[in-house]
């Protein structure tokens, strides 16, 4: 079973490829896998007859008992053999159908094979949570073939439709299947059968579980779907829609009969909607004019009549209703395939504008006569079999003392009458002769398009006869259901009330064609009030504006709103905690220290000046006052390794956001506030009493000793003096790990955000400053000098003398001469060269001496990146590029690389990811180091600090540069020399 | 443990005064409001370490009694260079909706009114266009009913 599955998703998978060359040719290559299938089906039927089981069994999913589990039994066989042995003459049918131009014939063509195979999982899954997953696969499926025509509005409409009333009666069955499952403490379908769930949670789990296989087999109120569908090409209708999909349901109810229909819940369901429901898909076949609506609404009546009978939960009913699924699946295929032929020879599928078809196709004629009569239950067809075979049972249990066999019986006989009424409408209105109506042009088919057809109707007439070698098979399952055994199926029983019964239903069926007039009267007299449809659209349409207007309510206020609704949450969350909260700290000190409060007033007026302060640069300087506040306080309650990184960012902030906001406005315009100010103040004042509150709550909360003096140890075990570096770069590493990641993430978004094209690369070199070139005095004739030079000049309204001029002065800078003489300062050039180099020095020394001193590879990257900022700042874009003359992203990704590198190198000696190693060392001027896997991390820390320094350096300092000079002389020129001076 | 008043009243302020910031609509705004509560948190996560004593350096001859608590630290240490990269990005971010927008003044205000009502009508097109589809196939099974759909 499984290896046939596999044949069937790999030849699916290769389908769309093949039908390029081949065109319609293709269908019947896939159809060989059905048909195989169906043959090896077949070898099996003389076993699982005699009650062998075939199973198979892989393990999935073994925490959830979860195992791709398969059971061949006599009703899984059966319905196997319904979907391979229909799948394929459809396919073949399929041949014919289509034209090689159809478009996406390919997909068509594995979308309907993958059905087949997906059907055939279904049927033959035993876990309950692997027959739901075919389940749901069938619904999409049937979406993706229903939409075969995607430009068409009806079929998509129509695909929508079908999935989405599928999808949740798929849903709510999951939900049945799990009360079941873990309740009866197994995923075995055929363990849940045999020892059924009972009480409250069976009742309730088997309603759900019916949801799911009414909405699949389109029984009221979910039937609207089927008629719609039928939007789709002709032989998915006859295959999905007639065959093998909507039987899921039917399959289902008759696989859980046997353990389930005892349950209170069971008959009402099973019983009442499916007879509801044959009557009014009867009833409405009756008024359709289009043959292929008429055949779907017949569809919808005939699916209520096989739940009503599988679901009796007896012996002759299971028996009669199996052989009612097999003589359904027959007849209706046979007749859907007949009418795309007839749709495809006259044009039309409306048969008020067909006449005169019977005479010119005899045999099709025939063929849809046979497999009409077959579905009205004339004899000698296996649709009379079948319903001969209901009614006795029905008539049995009846007299057995069940009430609801009564209530089936007489659904059935009204249906049927009704079913009696639609064949022959059928019939005589696809081939009668109508005088008023003028014969169509017929267009000629080619003769083996009713192949099919031909077959299923041979079929329904040869299994009439050949009931001993059917019977086996459906006995085998019926007798998994109570009851006597004695009823067998045939043509002829003798004169019984059976055959009175079916007497009946002929004489009011012919009653009903005789006075069609006076019936098509009555029922336009009838209201519509089964109008499931439309309260589908309104409930649809209703569920659509309600989304819109959700979001359009909830998602009202553009950024500043969602804050605010996110910190309301926190000060009534947290705060409405806190002040439940009874734990409060042993005591408070004012402060630590003398300077203390006094570092905390000052950073506490630099907030609320930057609250105030409408000006973007100063308030960015009141920021970064309040920065370097912190700076302080760390460095005064033993934190030097804060206080130095805090020191260094907050400088290279303060540069960055100064080289960014140079190019906007100064002042911040305040129009249009979505949150006005005092509301804003007071969400800020709240947020901040929350905060003062939550910090003295949660130190009072904190009983339990710091991990801190755990820490020391582990850090003298990790060779380390300094605890916070060896937290950072052993302990921790981790987290460090994942950090670094999140710089290089954010180093590329910056990039990618300023550079329209190519974020890769370096920041800008001098042309001809090549290797050794470069520790020369600069070529005269530089392209890039000269151009940049003199676009600048323009800038400044100077003369090319005066630039001329300025070029040939001293320079201590590389590039110092591509600035323009007003903007350098000869004080800094030399200041930024006397120190560039020491900088560099400290900043590795930081970097080797941060596992015992402050220091480490955060420090000092931001001291290599601060010594960075300062060539930049002093010799413009072309002294970054020479200062650094690597690509940003090389740095970045090197410093990565080795972080990572170093923590799953330690796999390879056999220790945990980020485990350390070390050896030690005596180096002059260092002192003693131990160099170890931490240290190589460490180094990567660095190297993905300098690069993203260097990153927004190059991106938010030269390109915003460049940027500027390409747009040329505007106030932007001045903010720059005001920047620089 | 036992908290030092003066932080946490600082803590608190620099978090209030960043979110009454953050709440406005130019995106300038909301980056020193954002620095600003970076700065609060972290300082609050440092009041968590108690009361602080020596750096936490296992020197010779400390008793590692007297240091202070190293966790935190390490905490907030990795949040000042996450805080600067954050910053970064949104700078470059500043940047962008200005270049893109060049509206002078109005460029690194976030949209709204204009939007939503953009939005809306971009779902109440969806909302139409599926519901076009469900009317496209009711009509073509009214179509076939006798008296051609009376509903």
């Amino acid at each position: 079973m499984i290896f046939s599955l596999v044949a069937f998703a790999a030849v699916a998978l290769v389908t769309p490829f093949a039908a390029r060359p081949l065109g319609r040719r293709v269908f019947p290559i896939v159809a060989i896998v059905p048909t195989a299938v169906f043959g090896w089906l077949l070898t099996l039927v003389p076993a699982v007859a005699a009650g062998e089981v075939v199973t198979e069994r892989i393990e999935w999913i073994r925490a959830l008992d979860i195992a791709l589990s398969f059971r061949l039994d006599a009703l899984s066989l059966l319905l196997a053999l319904v979907v391979t042995g229909i799948g394929a003459l459809v396919l073949l049918y399929c041949t014919w159908y289509f034209r090689d131009d159809e478009p996406s014939l390919g997909r068509f063509a594995a979308l309907l094979l993958a059905f087949a195979g997906v059907m055939l999982g279904l049927v033959t899954a035993d876990d309950v949570y692997v027959l739901f997953t075919f389940w749901e696969a069938t619904s999409v499926l049937s979406y993706l073939l229903i939409a075969h025509d995607a430009g068409r509005r009806e079929a998509r409409g129509a695909a929508l439709q079908a999935l989405t009333v599928t999808t949740f009666g798929g849903l709510t069955m999951l939900v049945g299947i799990v009360i079941l499952a873990v309740a009866g403490g197994t995923t075995s379908i055929s363990a849940l059968v045999a020892n059924p769930v009972t009480g409250l949670a069976g009742e309730v789990g088997i309603a759900l579980v019916l949801v799911g296989a009414i909405s699949k087999s389109a029984l009221v109120p979910f039937h609207f779907w089927l008629p719609a569908a039928m939007a789709a090409p002709t032989p998915v209708s006859a295959y999905l829609h007639a065959a093998a999909m909507v039987k899921a349901g039917v399959y289902l109810v008759a696989l859980l009969a046997p353990g389930y229909a005892e349950l209170a819940v069971w008959h009402p369901v099973v019983i009442g909607i499916g007879g509801f429901t044959m009557l009014v898909g009867g009833w409405r076949a009756l008024r359709q004019t289009d043959l292929k609506l008429l055949l779907a609404y017949g569809t919808v009546s005939q699916l209520g009549f096989l739940v009503l009978v599988v679901g009796q939960g007896t012996r002759d009913a299971a028996l009669a209703g199996t052989a009612l699924l097999l003589a359904h699946a027959l007849f209706k295929a046979a007749l859907f395939l007949t009418v795309g032929i007839v749709d495809h020879a006259a044009g039309t599928r409306d048969w008020r504008r067909l006449s005169g078809l019977g005479r010119r196709m005899p045999w099709l004629a025939a063929f849809a006569t046979v497999a009409a009569a077959s579905m009205a239950g004339v004899p000698p067809l296996l649709g009379f079999v079948a319903k001969e075979a209901v009614f006795s049972a029905q008539l049995e249990a009846g007299a057995a003392g069940e009430p609801w066999a009564w209530v089936a019986l007489v659904a059935a006989v009204l249906g049927s009458m009704l079913t009696v009424a639609y064949s022959v409408r059928f019939v005589w209105g696809a081939f009668g002769t109508r005088p008023d109506v003028a014969p169509v042009e017929l267009h000629r088919e080619p003769a083996l398009m009713s192949l099919a057809p031909a077959l299923l109707a041979a079929a329904s007439l040869v299994t009439a006869f050949a009931t001993p070698a059917i019977e086996p098979l459906l006995a085998t399952y019926a007798a998994t259901l109570p009851g006597p055994d004695e009823y067998h199926l045939a043509l002829w029983h003798g004169p019984e009330p059976a055959l009175a019964i079916s007497a009946l239903v002929f004489g009011v069926g012919a009653l009903l064609v005789w006075g069609r007039a006076a019936v098509a009267r009555l029922q336009a007299a009838v209201p519509d009030w089964i109008e499931a449809a439309r309260g589908y659209v309104h409930l649809v349409g209703a569920v659509d504006r309600g989304a819109a207007r959700l979001t359009t309510f909830i998602q009202s206020g553009g950024l500043p709103g969602y804050l605010a609704t996110i910190v309301a949450v926190f000060i009534v969350g947290l705060g409405g905690a806190a002040i439940m909260n009874d734990t409060l700290p042993a005591g408070i000190r004012f402060a630590d220290g003398p300077a203390q409060p006094l570092v905390g007033l000052a950073m506490i007026v630099a907030a609320v000046a930057a609250v105030a302060m409408r000006q973007r640069i100063a308030a960015v300087l009141l920021v970064g006052a309040t920065g370097y506040g912190m700076v302080l306080v760390f460095g005064m309650s033993g934190a030097p390794d804060l206080a130095l990184t805090q020191a260094l960012v907050e400088t290279i902030t303060i540069v960055v956001v100064v080289l960014v906001l140079r190019r906007l406005p100064r002042r911040v315009t305040t129009r249009r506030a979505v949150v006005r100010a005092p509301v804003r103040i007071a969400i800020g004042v709240l947020a901040g009493a929350v905060m003062a509150v939550l910090g003295v709550v949660a130190l009072g909360a904190r009983t339990a000793p710091s991990i801190a003096e755990g820490l020391t140890p582990l850090a003298i075990e990790a060779h380390a003096k300094n605890i916070v570096n060896a937290l950072l770069v052993d302990l921790r590493a981790w987290d460090t790990l994942g950090e670094i990641s999140v710089l290089v993430a954010v180093a590329t978004g910056v990039a990618s955000l300023i550079f329209v094209s190519g974020r890769m690369g370096g920041a800008p070199r001098l042309e001809g400053a090549g290797r050794r070139e470069r520790l020369r005095p600069l070529p005269e004739q530089a392209d890039s000098m000269r151009s940049a030079r003199r676009r600048l000049a323009d800038v400044e309204h100077e003369t090319d003398a005066a630039a001329e001029a300025a070029s040939t002065r001293q320079t201590w800078l590389l590039a110092g001469r591509t600035i323009s003489p007003r903007n350098r300062s000869i004080l800094v050039e030399v200041l930024v060269r006397l120190l560039f180099h020491p900088a560099i020095v400290v900043s590795v020394y930081l970097l080797f001496v941060g596992h015992n001193a402050p220091g480490g590879g955060f420090a000092g990257g931001l001291v290599a990146g601060l010594a960075l900022v300062a060539r930049y700042l002093a010799g413009g874009r072309y002294e970054l590029g020479e200062a650094a003359p690597v690509d940003a992203g090389a740095l970045l990704g090197t410093g990565l690389f080795l972080a990572a590198g170093t923590a799953a190198s330690s796999l390879v000696f056999g220790l945990t990811v980020l485990e350390s190693s070390w050896f030690e060392a005596e180096v002059p001027v260092l002192g003693t180091i131990s160099i170890g896997t931490s240290t190589l991390f460490d180094i990567g820390v660095y190297l993905v600090v300098v690069g993203l320094v260097l990153d927004i350096l190059r991106t938010l300092g030269a390109e915003i540069d460049r940027h500027m000079d390409d747009t040329g002389p505007d106030t932007v020129a001045e903010e720059t020399a005001e920047v620089r001076a | 443990m036992t908290a030092s008043l003066t932080l946490v009243i600082v803590a608190a302020v620099l978090f209030g005064a960043g979110i009454a910031v953050m709440l406005e609509r130019s995106l300038t705004r909301v980056l020193i409001g954002f620095l600003l509560v970076g700065n609060g948190v972290n300082l609050f996560m440092f009041t968590m370490g108690g009361e602080p004593g020596l750096a936490p350096i296992l020197a010779d001859g400390v008793d590692p009694e007297d240091l202070s608590d190293p966790l935190p630290q390490a905490f907030i240490l990795t949040a000042i260079v996450i805080n600067l990269g954050i910053t970064a990005f949104m700078l470059a971010l500043i940047y962008r909706s200005w270049w893109l927008a060049q509206l002078g003044e109005a460029g690194d205000l976030i949209g709204d009114e204009d939007e939503m009502v953009e939005d809306a009508e971009e779902a109440a097109d969806l909302i139409r266009s599926s519901a076009a589809d469900e009317r496209a196939i009711q009509e073509v099974l009214d179509a076939s009913d006798e008296d051609g759909g009376r509903a």
